[in-house]
């Protein structure tokens, strides 16, 4: 019969889609960035779905708590408000559906392909627990690590240098 | 030095001296050309006298030397190879004695026309090239020889590159010897097919080891000989390739002493008695030789009859004595036909210098009608003329007797149909006769009908008589060789080329009368044609209206006009039609502007890409992407394509 | 137990939907959170098949795409205060001096 597991599965499952869905449906960016929140959410159950719960947390801290919080401050601060309905691209309105089902399709059926063998995620958390995640973190991915730190270091400050106001 | 060791060196010095006038003739005096043109030609001269020498005291053996390779290609070898032998020592000395003879004659007649020193560039280079011919031990240097001496003939005609009907002379000299060209390399290539190489030597040695063919049969040899034959036509002149030799009496009269009647043409003849031994092996393609050969020569003959420019008159005499000559090679007497090569070189260039020195005296004048009464006016002239009408009429003891006389008796005696091309032959030496006294009447006899006034004849300067005196005298001598034949004695001539052709017809006792009368018929064809010239040109002369037979003769029998609609026009049509407008224009210029406006289409689609709108933008990225990720996963999506589950 | 497959097409869909947000929305701020849809449907599948081959390598990737995630936010936004404090409009369609 149907577990609870799968049960949960489809209702976080639905939800993302509907966020997704309503990313693409609103006209006011705030509205689509509430939206993403909700996916963001759901996808963070559904890692802990899947046992990964390091992962889920860091994405409600991290996308959660800071991305989408930057965001909105940036949506707020330029004072967007709702989108124009100017159309100058024939491409994008003819095209774009096709493509992005193409695009879609290709990835889907090549993953499905080549995943039909895969066993199901487990549940335990056993080997995704920090523990384990930190250990390979910092020794067989420490050099990337110490780059992404770097990384961020310079985000910083490019983000600063760029959002000065002209002196 | 021994000169045989240094066989170039005879082509050498006038390709030297050629190049020397060429380069800084413009800038010297007439005295410096001269001595730079005389000098190449009389020391090449005096060179072939005594490779001659060298080769007569060493017991006449056959020289050949092989200089350096020109030609190597896997197993065919075409070298820069030289070879003495009796024939070449004959073709040797006719074309430096005369052409040296004929080269002093020029500085007298070229002395007050322009392009002095371009015209014995030309000369020297033609007596290279001619030369090369001549000594060359494989068809290939000869076919080197045989096109540098079709160019340079080209080069000599238009001349007077200025006027048109020069310009267009020469054009016609060069592109009808072409087509004659092209046989002759159709032949060269099924020669070398069939032996392997194009050396003389070689070629002959195993061709000899052939059955001959047999009559009426075209196999590999008698294909090959008619299509060297092709060749010969065009170079010698003979039907139906003959039309640019009339044309090219637009060039100064030296010119067509030396290349239209001595020299040039009777390459063709040379080349044909030189494979003697092909030949003898394609009985059919004789044949065709010698039909051709005397229908040429009495075609030629009626031309001749009614002309009134002096210079075509003996140009259709050159015609009709090369169908002689070919007439001779054709019916086996190769002996004969390059005796009367050499006599009719003698007493050709003769004629056609007298007829430049009285154009000389005559200031510029070629129109016999305009002439008479010369013969008290310009003596020297007037008597070496004569010798040489009496020669090539056929009188003995004069050199063409003796010459004319063998080719006849050989067509007698020769097989189907001999007594034909005998009739045929004789016929023609009446009308050669008939012409050529009729030449000497309208020129130098009757009353004068210039004007006085106008033109103020005088005798020509000693630089242009006295080559002319050597000329008679050898008209008149040059024969002598064979004389002896005709009391019983050797055929000293005959016996000198033997090495080459092999001994000819031995003469027993009963074709030796047969001989005598028929040079008495010879003799007294001669006489008719003297007697009618004689009676119809007497006093007074007046140039009649011309319809009919002599409409037809004057003008060639039309084949010029012929030729004309029926070869050019089509020709012209074509490449203008089809070649240049279709396949130039069209096809060629199309793929090439084809490219380019395929490409600037190209552009013209692709720019609409750079539309400047972002999202048009976002949507060729994702374009790429579904291009790339198509790409990579390929391998695990096409089974899916083609349905079910693998 | 859910298929792995199950988690996959659901990132693929939510991959797809990031595409149709990122071609047909005009304003530029929600085009790049449509690129952030598209990061964390990555990092699903990334997670599901980390969990479904049983090793954690996949989860460090998904930990290190959230980070460069968060730089690229970061240094992104800013470069968009920018171009709409230049060009005055958030319309993404307004950004087209190349247009002849």
């Amino acid at each position: 019969m149907i577990s609870g597991v799968l049960v949960i599965f489809f209702v976080l499952a639905a939800l993302a889609v509907f966020g997704a869905v309503s990313l693409i449906l609103q006209s006011h960016p705030i509205h689509s960035a509430l939206s993403l929140i909700l996916v963001m959410v759901s996808l963070a159950g559904l890692y802990l779905l899947m046992g990964a719960e390091f992962i889920a947390a860091v994405q409600i801290i991290v996308y959660g708590g800071a991305v989408m919080v930057l965001f909105t401050f940036v949506i707020m601060l330029l004072n967007a408000g709702v989108e124009e309905r100017t159309n100058f691209s024939k491409l994008a309105t003819f095209g774009g559906v096709p493509l992005a089902l193409a695009l879609g399709g290709i990835i889907a059926a090549a993953i499905w392909r080549s995943s039909g063998h895969l066993p199901p995620p487990a549940a335990s958390g056993a080997m995704s627990s920090t523990r384990e995640l930190s250990m390979l973190l910092f020794s067989t991915f420490v050099y990337p690590f110490e780059l992404t730190s770097f990384l961020i270091l310079v985000a910083i400050l490019g983000a600063i240098v760029l959002a000065q106001r002209e002196n | 030095m021994p000169i045989l060791e240094n066989l170039w060196i005879i082509p050498l010095l006038p390709l030297l001296g050629s190049a020397i006038n060429g380069l800084f003739g413009a800038k010297w005096s007439k005295a410096i050309v001269n001595s730079v043109a005389l000098g190449s030609t009389g020391v090449s001269f005096l060179c072939a006298v005594e490779a001659v020498r060298e080769f007569l005291s060493g017991g006449s053996q056959p020289f050949r030397k092989e200089f350096f390779d020109w030609i190597v290609a896997g197993s065919f070898r075409a070298g820069f190879d030289l070879q003495l032998d009796q024939l070449t020592v004959v073709m040797l000395l006719v074309v430096t004695g005369v052409g040296f003879l004929i080269h002093i004659y020029s500085t007298g007649y070229m002395a007050h026309e322009e392009g002095y020193y371009r015209f014995f560039s030309y000369l020297n280079l033609f007596m290279f090239f001619m030369l090369i011919l001549v000594l060359a031990a494989n068809y290939v240097l000869l076919f080197v020889g045989w096109e540098g001496v079709g160019l340079c003939s080209y080069l000599l005609i238009g001349l007077y590159f200025l006027k048109k009907s020069a310009a267009d002379a020469g054009k016609k000299a060069f592109i009808v010897n072409r087509i004659g060209d092209f046989g002759f390399m159709l032949g060269m290539f099924l020669l070398f097919r069939s032996f392997g190489s194009l050396d003389f030597q070689t070629v002959f040695a195993k061709a000899a080891t052939w059955q001959p063919e047999a009559m009426g049969q075209f196999g590999t040899m008698t294909v090959a000989c008619l299509l060297l034959f092709v060749g010969a036509t065009g170079k010698s002149a003979q039907l139906p390739l003959y039309v640019w030799l009339p044309d090219a009496m637009e060039g100064p009269t030296p010119v067509s002493a030396l290349i239209h009647a001595a020299t040039m043409v009777t390459a063709g003849v040379y080349m044909v008695a030189r494979s003697h031994v092909l030949f003898t092996h394609a009985p059919t393609a004789m044949y065709v030789v010698a039909i051709v050969g005397c229908a040429t020569a009495f075609f030629a003959a009626t031309i001749g009859l009614v002309q009134s420019d002096i210079k075509k008159v003996l140009a259709y005499s050159t015609v009709s004595q090369l169908g002689y000559m070919f007439l001779a090679c054709g019916v086996g007497a190769f002996g004969a036909g390059v005796f009367h090569l050499m006599t009719h070189a003698f007493f050709k260039a003769l004629l056609f210098l007298s007829a430049g020195s009285v154009i000389h005296a005559m200031g510029g004048e070629q129109d016999m009608w305009n002439m008479g009464g010369l013969s008290k006016k310009i003596k020297v002239t007037f008597v070496c003329m004569l010798f040489g009408t009496i020669a090539i009429a056929g009188f003995p003891p004069f050199a063409a007797f003796f010459s004319k006389d063998s080719i006849l008796f050989a067509a007698y005696n020769s097989e189907n149909g001999g007594k034909v091309l005998y009739g045929v032959g004789l016929l023609a030496a009446v009308l050669t006769s008939f012409y050529m006294f009729r030449l000497i009447r309208l020129t130098f006899y009757g009353e004068k009908r210039y004007d006085e006034h106008k033109v103020h004849v005088h005798e020509s300067p000693g630089n242009m008589t006295w080559p002319l005196m050597i000329l008679a005298f050898l008209s008149l001598t040059g024969g002598w060789f064979a004389a002896p034949a005709l009391w019983g004695g050797k055929d000293y001539f005959s016996e000198f080329l033997s090495p080459v052709f092999g001994s000819g017809e031995s003469a027993g006792a009963e074709s030796a009368s047969l001989e005598h009368i028929l040079s008495g018929v010879a003799v007294a064809a001669a006489f008719a044609g003297l007697i009618v010239a004689l009676r119809m040109y007497g006093k007074t002369v007046k140039r009649g209206t011309s319809e009919g037979v002599h409409k037809l003769l004057y003008n060639k029998y039309y084949v010029d006009e012929l030729y004309a609609a029926a070869i050019v026009r089509p020709l012209v049509w074509l490449s203008t039609n089809v070649l240049w407008k279709v396949v130039d224009a069209g096809m060629i210029d199309g793929a090439v502007n084809g490219v380019a406006d395929g490409a600037a289409a190209v552009g013209d689609t692709v720019r609409h890409t750079q539309s400047g709108n972002t999202r048009s933008y976002a949507v060729w990225v994702v374009v790429g992407a579904i291009v790339v990720l198509g790409i990579v996963f390929w391998p695990i999506l096409h089974p899916a394509l083609f349905g079910g589950v693998r | 137990m859910v298929p792995t497959n199950y988690y996959v097409i659901l990132s693929a869909i939510l991959f797809g939907l990031g595409v149709l947000a990122f071609v047909f929305k005009r304003n530029i701020i929600t085009i790049f959170m449509a690129i952030e849809l598209m990061l964390n449907a990555v990092n699903l599948a990334f997670v599901a098949f980390s969990q479904a081959l049983g090793k954690a390598d996949g989860e460090v990737f998904v930990l290190f795409v959230i980070l460069v995630a968060a730089a690229e936010a970061a240094v992104g936004l800013g470069i968009i205060i920018l171009t709409a404090r230049n060009r005055r409009s958030l319309n993404v369609e307004n950004v087209n001096l190349l247009k002849l």
